[in-house]
């Protein structure tokens, strides 16, 4: 369906304000990602969710997050919990991710990256950053 | 529950694992001390985390707070204080982020294959602002004041281009995105157009209200499939919703984006060279002027500008050029992504606003020179950049300052080389790839090259002259002076700075017939060191030609003639009694 | 003069259709090349003959723009295509190693084919993985930081 303008700015809107507030899990299926394994990662952690039946997480793919020295990476954002990314997440480490940080909200030991840099998108991080 | 505070602990690798452990059992035990045990979780944090300074460190969040150089005090304090009673730790704050991403804004946030991913984070509210608020005049000013240059490598104005291409009149005009990103060592590119491919689109359709083409091209290397699926994806979502197209948002405006492949061939990173090749010709570079924002693809005017240039335009445009023009240095603006590779601890993409020193990069957030080794030097611009010696690091890189010492910005491959990396070996690699990649069409190119490889070769077989390095330096002068594109002109430079800066290595090959990193194998001698042998013959097994002689009463002695330097008889000793060099 | 046409090759259906497609784009030869290239494996002779036909355009440009482009390939890969990269990280952590060995097993040298038509080896440009250099692929499959010592055991399992 094509929009004209003012169909694009509700439409706009309309996303902005469906964003439920749930666990996302998010994993870098880029090239090199997938090269690593990623994709292996991913299927891991649906199956883990689904076999659990756990519900409110949505586990999506994403680019690169540039840390190609630890693919494959996965961020985790639990509500409450400071958004974590995690380096080398093999399917085991992800079912460890799901039990621990995602169930029990304890992160997990030694596999935890620093994030980049913060969201230049978001409102407020800029004048941080610079 | 989730805890209140989690204290992250990281350090330098296993040299600090240690004091590591201690800390964190010594946090734990102060926490239990505070009953705190249900509020603060203590975790250490991956092995090879950048951090680049001596470990180790905490990180509080979630209020983002950096703690070095702590003693039990402090580690008391931080228990008592903070977490026991939220006041804030002293002489601590949220350390400014290393890295500043506007191009890699999406990438790795949104997926790439849902457009409303993108739409959530403003995209194509740029277009739209572009389309129905704003005069083509006004855009280009924009883009003109932000300060920003091409990130292809020449670092040309970006609005300057687009106003060349708007005055010049023709009934048909284009906007070519050029992804053919052929530096061997980098993938920036890549990176963006498989994390944020909308972000590229959109940038080309406001080129193209902005200097009145309705078609725009993606010329993307046909070795990045990944790349490409999510390209065409984006291109069929946006068009569905009517952000490309005809009529986009019911505005009159229309642009329709194509993608076409390269076909392995560097010097399609040229412009013109691009051009030819998208017309489905051989890429030879033309002379130039004229230029291809006047007269371009099929002979019309012709905006290129490269992935990375474009992933920057919807942000100047949302966020305005003084926002835009605060970041950077003086005369380069906006940020640079590196992919930061070879001998660093993490090899990684890397964003950070220009005048960034060097050394911030490679040491802070890539983690500094892996397996304890010595930094030696970083080249940038690939093949058509320079090597940077150590008392460079602390250079502010942009596009000015990495001309003035000898390499040049690039697309972005930053190249890490520690002290097994031979110089000659290295300049030897980069000549027999720009000498493979030249298109032939220009002289001083086709026979420059392979004479400067020549010379590499016999220096490196070990059979160079001093007076090879004159010729070379003279041969590399032409080139730089006589070739048509940017390829021929750059490909002396390696060479160029490498002679400026590890003069003493070319000796070292030329007079002593040595390569101290153990690279050029002609000069390389396998020996072995009878003190050390136990006879035990693993090295006359191993050897792929038969050229170690001997049994295991008398010893073994390694052939010279025969050998071939395949190191295997080294690498398979467990005593370490084969020498290398 | 035309050369005769080998009848027995037949552009598939498929390649016939992308032809039909792109027919009428400037500029369209590369892309048609890909394709076919994407069915062989490599540009035989004969497809590069009736692409002269459909297109009508010389050979001679059809050969001038193959063998320009370093992708293209005039002679048939193995079955399973070695490509290990080449590109400046690759190099060096040691990617001309792993070439040197995959010589030494396969008794090949580069742009060879091995005696049973299973492998070739190719050293390519950037494949853009250099987190995980040295790279190679087989068939397609991504192998990083592969160590000399674990070719062998990886060129066994693809020839059962």
């Amino acid at each position: 369906m094509k929009l004209n303008r003012s169909e694009f700015i509700k439409y706009r809107e309309n996303i902005k304000v469906k964003q439920p507030e749930e666990t996302v899990i998010l994993v870098g299926l880029g090239s090199c990602g997938i090269a690593a394994g990623a994709g292996k990662t991913f299927e891991a952690f649906q199956d883990e969710i689904s076999s659990k039946n756990l519900s409110g997480i949505t586990v999506k793919q994403t680019g690169c997050m540039g840390l190609c020295e630890t693919e494959p990476t996965v961020e985790v954002r639990v509500p409450g919990m400071p958004d974590i990314i995690y380096g080398k997440v093999t399917p085991e480490i992800a079912r460890k991710i799901i039990e621990k940080h995602v169930i029990r909200k304890i992160l997990v030991n030694n596999l935890i990256q620093d994030k980049p840099s913060s969201d230049i998108m978001k409102k407020g991080e800029i004048d941080n950053a610079v | 529950m989730p805890y209140n505070h989690y204290i992250l602990v990281s350090g330098d690798s296993e040299s600090s694992l240690n004091r590591r452990n201690e800390l964190i059992s010594f946090f734990e035990k102060e926490i239990a001390g505070q009953n705190l045990t249900d509020d603060v979780q203590v975790v250490s944090t991956i092995d090879t985390s950048a951090c680049g300074m001596e470990g180790p460190f905490i990180k509080i969040l979630p209020e983002n707070i950096y703690i070095h150089n702590l003693t039990p005090e402090k580690v008391r304090s931080i228990v008592q204080e903070h977490l026991a009673k939220g006041i804030p730790p002293e002489g601590t704050g949220t350390e400014a982020d290393k890295q500043f991403r506007i191009v890699l804004r999406n990438c790795g946030v949104i997926d790439p294959e849902r457009i409303e991913d993108y739409i959530l984070r403003d995209g194509y509210s740029a277009l739209e602002k572009v389309i129905f608020d704003m005069t083509p005049e006004q855009v280009i000013d924009e883009i003109r004041k932000s300060g920003l240059r091409g990130r292809g490598g020449a670092g040309f104005p970006t609005g300057l281009k687009w106003s060349f291409t708007k005055e010049a009149s023709s009934d048909q005009k284009y906007v070519v995105c050029n992804a053919d990103e052929g530096d061997p060592g980098a993938y920036m590119d890549r990176s963006t157009l498989e994390g944020d491919p909308h972000s590229v689109l959109e940038a080309m359709a406001i080129a193209g209200c902005a200097v009145g083409a309705d078609t725009g091209y993606i010329y993307i290397r046909a070795e990045y499939p990944l790349a490409i699926k999510r390209l065409e994806l984006a291109i069929k979502q946006a068009t569905e919703l009517g952000l490309l197209g005809d009529n986009i948002l019911g505005s009159g405006f229309s642009f329709n984006i194509e993608i076409r492949y390269g076909a392995g061939a560097f010097v399609c990173g040229e412009e013109t060279a691009l051009l030819a090749s998208l017309e489905g010709e051989r890429g030879t570079p033309k002379p130039r002027p004229p230029f291809p924002a006047v007269k371009g693809l099929w002979g019309k005017p012709t905006v290129v500008n490269n992935v990375e240039t474009f992933a920057n335009i919807p942000v100047v445009i949302l966020k305005g050029s003084s926002w835009f023009s605060s970041i950077g240095s003086e005369k380069s603006k906006g940020t640079k992504v590196f992919a930061v590779t070879g001998k660093v601890k993490n090899s990684g993409l890397v964003e950070v606003p220009m005048g960034t020193p060097l050394r911030d990069i490679i040491f802070s957030i890539s983690g500094g020179i892996r397996d304890n080794k010595k930094f030696k030097a970083v080249q940038t611009g690939g093949p058509s950049g320079g090597v940077i010696p150590e008392q460079f690091l602390d250079t502010p890189i942009d596009y000015d300052n990495l001309t003035a010492i000898g390499s040049m910005m690039g697309s972005g491959g930053m190249i890490v080389m520690d002290e097994d990396d031979c110089m000659v070996d290295v300049n030897k690699f980069y000549l027999q790839f720009s000498v493979d990649e030249s298109c032939g069409k220009c002289a001083p190119c086709r026979i420059g090259g392979r004479e400067l490889l020549t010379y590499l070769e016999k220096i490196s077989g070990g059979q160079g002259e001093l007076e090879d390095i004159e010729k070379m330096k003279r041969i590399g002068k032409a080139m730089q002076k006589a070739s048509l594109c940017a390829l021929g002109q750059t490909t002396s430079n390696p060479i160029q700075s490498a002679l400026k800066y590890f003069y003493n290595e070319y000796e070292d090959h030329i007079v002593h017939k040595k390569c101290t990193a153990g690279k050029c194998v002609s000069l390389l001698k396998f020996i072995i060191i009878t003190d050390k042998c136990v006879k035990c013959g693993v090295c006359k097994r191993v050897c792929p030609v038969s050229a170690i002689s001997g049994d295991r009463d008398s010893g073994f002695l390694i052939d010279q003639s025969k050998c071939i330097k395949c190191g295997l008889c080294r690498e398979k000793c467990k005593f370490e009694a084969i020498n290398k060099g | 003069m035309k050369e005769h046409i080998d009848q027995t090759i037949k552009l598939s259906p498929e390649i016939l259709n992308h032809v039909r497609e792109w027919k009428d784009k400037p500029g369209n030869l590369i892309m048609i090349l890909h394709k076919v290239q994407e069915e062989y494996g490599y540009v035989p002779r004969e497809a590069a003959l009736k692409l002269t036909e459909l297109l009508d355009i010389p050979l001679a440009k059809v050969y001038g723009v193959l063998t320009f482009y370093h992708l293209f390939k005039l002679k048939k890969p193995g079955k399973y295509p070695i490509q290990v990269c080449m590109g400046t990280a690759c190099y060096l952590k040691g990617g001309e190693d792993i070439i040197r060995e995959l010589e030494n097993l396969l008794g090949i040298g580069v742009n060879q084919i091995s005696e049973d038509g299973l492998f070739s080896i190719e050293a390519v440009r950037c494949i853009g993985c250099c987190g995980l250099a040295p790279v190679m692929t087989i068939g397609g499959e991504v192998f990083g930081k592969v160590k000399r010592e674990q070719l062998a055991e990886i060129l066994a399992r693809f020839k059962e």
